[in-house]
């Protein structure tokens, strides 16, 4: 028994059995349990653009109004390489469909995103889609609050969030990230309360149209004419700090949503 | 006490596997800053531990020596994929709070130790207990970390305010060391001091002795 338990063939059946039933088990427990976890990262994702939006209260908003709240916006497209909100009527003649169109994975395919040369790519994305999904709530007829899809590289990986504007097209309204790789309880504090709340009410833009919102370290008091555009670093997390300064640079500048939120502005 | 019972209950002050086998510390450092990751984190790893044992004690006569540790290996991983699955699924935002430490639990000396000390050599049943057992002794440490940060650390007790703070107009200042992990060495060395001042059978003996001061060395006093 003993010999035979330790020969080559018995070792190698051992493992070949082995690796069967344990990768079988791995599978299948993947497979069951997908539509699940893609459910949670969904109701995640949209959480965090409410949160963005100042719509959503961390204990008091039930799933279920998430649901209800969501079907309030409209999502829309935008042509960052022409600078323009789409109509409706255009996206679908560029075959957008806002159930499918997944932003992250169209900044991977060539024929809809570009590469960005290392002068432009101030936020660290290498690519990015022609196409962004923005997430809009109309009142009277007009723009309320417009949610920008940003993203951008803090000190680990990508950061993946959410920036509210007003209808104004100036005044933030929030920020918020719903995927990030920063270090917890340094540069993770992206996802502090306290922190986020400084973002509610700064302005993007300074009177000439330059992006003049920032984060920095430097100490400026309330009573500054700089206050409203400034936003405090996080202590101990300069390179996540400097990633989210970096990312507002690109994405509200003029290669991204910069023109057609001028054009919204009128 | 029945074989069974001793088994089951021993490692929980008897034979601790963090506060006497000195075991599976980092996971109790890096999860303990609330209680609500603490419990699930327990959970996953008593599963863990428990279903290791039992599965590698089931074969543990058709594994060949010379591949056992990578047999017990592929059990604990493909345990711990499960598990991790499963919390995605089920408990998606403390799984995001847990990010790498549920796939950690792989690397836990604790679930690897018991496979390799017990299952190898005990019937299944037998080695399922071993597992709850030793996973509720690694959970008994944790909860007592856990609770400690979360009250002293953010005055809360599994997100219920127990010490008004004093940001939202009480009187708690927190104590913002409790949230960083050093504070659960302190912790977990207090533990080990409590433990042993009850049960001094756990005091290990001094390996060496300070030799006494030689009269020469204090001459600087005079």
């Amino acid at each position: 028994m003993s010999s035979k338990k330790e020969s080559v063939t018995h070792t190698l059946v051992v493992a070949f059995v082995l690796c069967i039933v344990c990768s079988i088990v791995v599978a299948g427990a993947a497979v069951a349990l997908k539509p699940t976890q893609t459910a949670n990262k969904t109701l995640d994702r949209n959480k965090n653009m409410l949160s963005a939006a100042g719509l959503y209260k961390d204990g008091e908003t039930s799933d279920a109004d998430v649901a209800d709240l969501m079907e309030q916006f409209r999502i829309a497209f935008i042509d960052l390489d022409e600078g323009e909100l789409l109509t409706e009527e255009l996206a679908k003649a560029q075959g957008l469909d806002a159930g499918t169109y997944d932003q992250r994975k169209a900044s991977k395919q060539p024929d809809l995103s570009r590469a960005l040369s290392a002068a432009e790519d101030i936020a660290g994305l290498n690519r990015r889609a022609r196409y962004a999904k923005a997430y809009v709530l109309e009142k009277d007829n007009a723009i309320d609050l417009l949610v920008l899809p940003v993203h951008g590289y803090g000190l680990w990986g990508t950061l993946y969030g959410f920036l509210a504007l007003d209808g104004d097209m100036n005044t933030v309204k929030g920020l918020g990230f719903y995927e990030h790789k920063e270090t917890p309880g340094l540069g993770g504090e992206v996802d502090n309360p306290k922190w986020k709340a400084q973002w509610v009410g700064k302005i993007v833009y300074a009177p000439d149209g330059e992006v003049a919102v920032n984060v920095s370290k430097t100490k400026i008091d309330a009573g500054n004419a700089k206050a409203k555009y400034h936003v405090d670093g996080l202590s101990g997390a300069t390179l996540t700090s400097q990633g989210v300064d970096n990312m507002l640079q690109y994405w509200m500048g003029p290669e991204a949503y910069g023109p057609v939120l001028e054009k919204l502005r009128g | 006490m029945t074989k069974a019972k001793e088994v089951l209950l021993n490692p929980i002050f008897n034979d601790n596997p963090i506060a006497l086998q000195m075991l599976g510390i980092c996971s109790a450092l890096a999860i303990t800053t609330s209680l609500d990751t603490t419990l699930v984190m327990c959970v996953a790893l008593t599963a863990v531990t428990a279903f290791s044992s039992l599965f590698v004690s089931m074969v543990r006569n058709q594994i060949p020596s010379s591949i056992r540790i990578i047999v017990q290996m592929t059990i604990i991983a493909s345990l711990v994929i499960v598990v991790d699955q499963v919390l995605q699924a089920y408990a998606y935002a403390i799984s995001k709070q847990l990010s790498v430490f549920v796939g950690l639990i792989i690397t836990n000396c604790i679930v690897m130790g018991r496979a390799e000390a017990f299952a190898m050599k005990n019937p299944p049943w037998m080695s399922f207990l071993d597992g709850i057992g030793n996973g509720l002794g690694y959970s008994v440490v944790l909860i007592f970390v856990g609770a400690i940060r979360e009250l002293f650390g953010s005055g809360t007790l599994l997100g219920f305010e127990i010490l008004p703070l004093v940001e939202n107009g009480g009187w708690y200042q927190a104590n913002g060391l409790l949230l960083l992990a050093p504070s659960a060495f302190f912790i977990i060395g207090l533990f080990i001091w409590l433990l042993r001042s009850w049960k001094t059978d756990q005091i290990e003996e001094r390996e060496f002795e300070l030799a006494p001061q030689v009269a020469g060395a204090e001459g600087h006093h005079a």
